[in-house]
């Protein structure tokens, strides 16, 4: 058998992208800086307050959202335990970087979302992207970002983007094609125009499934954050880099703690986000307990098509 | 009024296409399909007269809601006009669109399709708000609307509180809180029990009395159909197969396809007593001598007979023994009458008095609003029509029947 040529995929690839750093590196720099702006910004909000009071104001928004006492009480212990272990500045830094991350990702991916939904084309364009997005291994593009953008939370920042922007597309154009066919023609039948039946219709309808989206655009966030701590940003990654370099098994367990408190809180803030919307669009109606409504069901099965970055 | 012609409609390819297709007869219909193309609904004509209730009636897949929608372009049609009033809707701009399907047609639909995160009200002013209404004025209007249908109480639920039969109300009301002639319903009753979609027929019955609104309702139920459409148009596959009232259609059904149909049809719903009545034998006038009358049951070898007035209207019945007696003590016809008799209107469907004749001297009276006698529906009259093969036969044999049993009686 006659051998394949070899293809030099990969070297095409690093040449592009060697192309491109030295060619662009006026437009990825001004890119970085804005990056790193926004993310200092935010970094600089949550650090005004002191510690308890912010802490106290986690656990207010827990509140707020849940409605029950549980998440509150835990906010409060598990924030307060961050600051012992004298994580608390590290924390807040990748809060930073996981709030600048998360909200990028969902102000690209719900307008494509939005788009896909209404564009049979689009979505399958769309789809192909988000599967390559999601399941090349991190570290692939790691390293280019590393090129593009320097040593720092901005290639960090990028990363997480490009990993937490697919479930927001796909949720949004999920839900708002999920939306009853027929609750759409209404609105149609009645005269409304197509920005009207979006806006009073589809998104209303496609809420719950969208914050679900949103949720899981935050965890995927949070998950890449701590590998980003690999390429400098700062924060619990770098403590839990830093310990594991020098096998210092305690520091790596506190950081690491430090990470799932990060999660579990935003976690269920986001999750109790969507269930009161869907609480909303359903007053009064008590759920049967084990009665999955189908949209549920249907983010679940999408919910576990998401490979989960590994967490340092 | 509703004027299509030649509408056709085609998913799954390009217009452009289609039309050659379609331009090439049968042989194109059947290349239309290879190409992967669907002919939902194929060169349809009808009219739709003002105040109209014209009934869309066939199978599932027939193309009945396809053909709905085109009629307020919720789907483009591939190739023919809809007029509304004149106006055709295809050369309308989306603009005038939106006014037309705002102010002009509405819809009601088979999952009643309310907005779950509105409240009753708010669904109900849905059209007012497009419409841009000021906000006053929409509560009013949807207040008034929950009151036509019957549920003015339940303007602050939500939809998922409210039952399958109460949702389409409120669907009805969304329909007749914008005010618009014209009404497009897509199976609206489908979905609900027999016993509530009895009631909701009464309703829009009751409600289309009132306004004589135009309107287009599909349903796939034949009893349906022949129940509230003042005429129907029977599809099968795309096409129009069949246009009559529904008498005329179960009496002369146009292919075996309709047979079919109305083969599964509830003879005893659909005949009224007009269709079956007939002239009564004899009757009497008030002035008459009962010797005279009892000289006219003679004749027929009858046991009693209407005796009316001067304008028809029943006083009472007579019967054989007591005219005899009234005769030989020398009274008059009005100290013999007596009440032993049943009525129905002429729109009585016939499972409604079926049970009522067989026990009373004289046959069913037919009277009108003022109580004039309109006919008379012998007994075996009604067991030709349950058992006849079709309208026109249970016709027939029921007039021969009805003088049969009155001359037996
Ligand atoms: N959007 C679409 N794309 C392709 N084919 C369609 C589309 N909508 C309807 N059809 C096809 O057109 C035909 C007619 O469908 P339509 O929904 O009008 O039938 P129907 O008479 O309303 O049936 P049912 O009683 O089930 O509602 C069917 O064969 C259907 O599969
Ligand atoms: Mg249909």
């Amino acid at each position: 058998m006659p051998e394949l040529p070899r293809i030099p995929v990969g070297k095409v690839i690093a040449d592009v992208i060697s192309w491109l750093t030295t060619h662009w590196s006026v437009f990825f720099d001004g890119i970085s800086s804005i990056l790193v702006a926004f993310g200092n910004a935010i970094y600089y909000v949550l650090s005004l307050p002191h510690p308890y009071v912010l802490t106290l104001i986690f656990a207010a928004l827990a509140l707020l959202v849940t409605r029950r006492p549980g998440l509150p009480i835990f906010t409060v212990i598990a924030f307060l335990l961050i600051d012992s272990m004298q994580l608390w500045d590290a924390m807040l830094n990748t809060l930073a970087i996981v709030v600048a991350a998360a909200l990028i990702a969902i102000v690209i991916g719900i307008p494509l979302g939005i788009w896909a939904a209404r564009s049979t084309s689009v979505s399958v364009t769309v789809r192909p992207v988000l599967d390559f997005m999601q399941t090349l291994p991190v570290f692939v593009y790691l390293l280019p970002a590393v090129f593009f953008f320097g040593i720092g939370i901005a290639p960090g920042i990028v990363a997480t983007i490009v990993f937490a922007v697919p479930p927001a597309v796909r949720l949004t154009e999920l839900g708002i094609r999920q939306v009853d066919r027929e609750v759409v023609e209404a609105a149609r039948a009645f005269g409304a125009r197509p920005m009207q039946v979006l806006r009073e219709v589809q998104l209303p309808l496609a809420m719950p499934t969208i914050m679900a989206g949103v949720n899981q655009v935050i965890m995927l966030a949070l998950s890449m954050v701590v590998v980003a701590g690999l390429v400098g940003a700062p924060g619990l990654a770098q403590a839990v880099v830093a310990s594991t370099q020098s096998l210092n098994v305690a520091g790596g367990f506190e950081g690491g703690i430090a990470v799932v408190i990060l999660a579990v809180y935003l976690d269920r803030l986001t999750g109790g986000l969507g269930e009161r919307r869907r609480r909303r669009g359903r007053k009064r109606r008590g759920r049967r307990a084990g009665q999955v409504p189908p949209e549920e069901a249907e983010v679940e099965r999408e919910n576990t098509r998401q490979p989960v970055a590994p967490v340092a | 009024m509703i004027e299509a012609r030649g509408v056709t409609k085609v998913f799954g390819l390009s217009d452009q296409k289609a039309a050659q297709r379609l331009a090439d007869g049968a042989a194109g219909r059947e290349a239309l399909a290879a190409d992967g193309g669907v002919l939902a609904v194929d060169d349809v004509s009808f009219t739709v007269e003002t105040g109209e209730l014209f009934v869309i009636m066939g199978l599932s897949g027939s193309g009945k809601s396809t053909l709905i929608r085109m009629v307020n372009r919720l789907i483009e049609p591939t190739s023919g006009t809809v007029l509304i009033d004149g106006d055709d809707v295809g050369k309308m701009s989306d603009k005038a669109l939106r006014s037309l399907r705002n102010m002009r047609v509405n819809m009601v639909f088979q999952h009643f399709a309310l907005f779950p995160h509105r409240s009753i009200r708010d669904n109900v002013a849905y059209g007012l708000k497009t419409r841009g209404e000021a906000s006053r004025k929409r509560v009013e209007k949807a207040n008034r609307a929950l009151e036509q249908v019957g549920l003015g109480h339940r303007g602050d639920a939500f939809p998922d509180e409210l039952s399958g039969g109460q949702q389409q109300r409120v669907g009805l009301a969304r329909a007749l809180a914008t005010d618009a002639d014209v009404l497009l319903m897509d199976e609206p009753f489908s979905a609900l029990d027999p016993l509530i979609r009895r009631d909701m027929q009464n309703l829009l019955l009751a409600l289309q009395g009132e306004f004589r609104k135009t309107i287009l309702f599909v349903t796939h139920d034949l009893n349906e159909a022949m129940r509230i459409g003042d005429r129907i148009m029977v599809m099968k596959d795309g096409r129009s197969v069949q246009m009559g009232t529904g008498p005329e259609i179960l009496a002369d059904p146009a292919t075996d396809y309709v047979r079919e149909f109305v083969a599964d049809v509830d003879r005893t719903r659909v005949i009224t007593a007009a269709t079956i009545m007939r002239e009564p034998l004899v009757v009497a006038t008030a002035d008459e001598s009962p010797r005279q009358a009892l000289k006219k049951l003679e004749g027929v070898e009858a046991s009693g007979l209407y005796v009316l007035d001067a304008d028809q209207h029943v006083l009472g019945v007579a019967k054989d023994e007591a005219l005899a007696r009234a005769a030989g003590s020398g009274k008059d016809l009005k100290s013999v009458l007596v009440d032993d008799y049943e009525s129905v209107t002429e729109d009585t469907p016939m499972v409604q008095f079926a049970h009522l004749s067989g026990n009373h001297p004289v046959p069913l009276g037919v009277l009108d609003a003022e109580g004039r006698l309109q006919g008379v529906v012998p007994r075996a009259a009604i067991l030709a029509a349950i058992s006849g093969d079709n309208g026109t036969e249970a016709g027939e044999t029921s007039t021969e029947g009805g003088e049969k049993v009155t001359e037996n009686a």
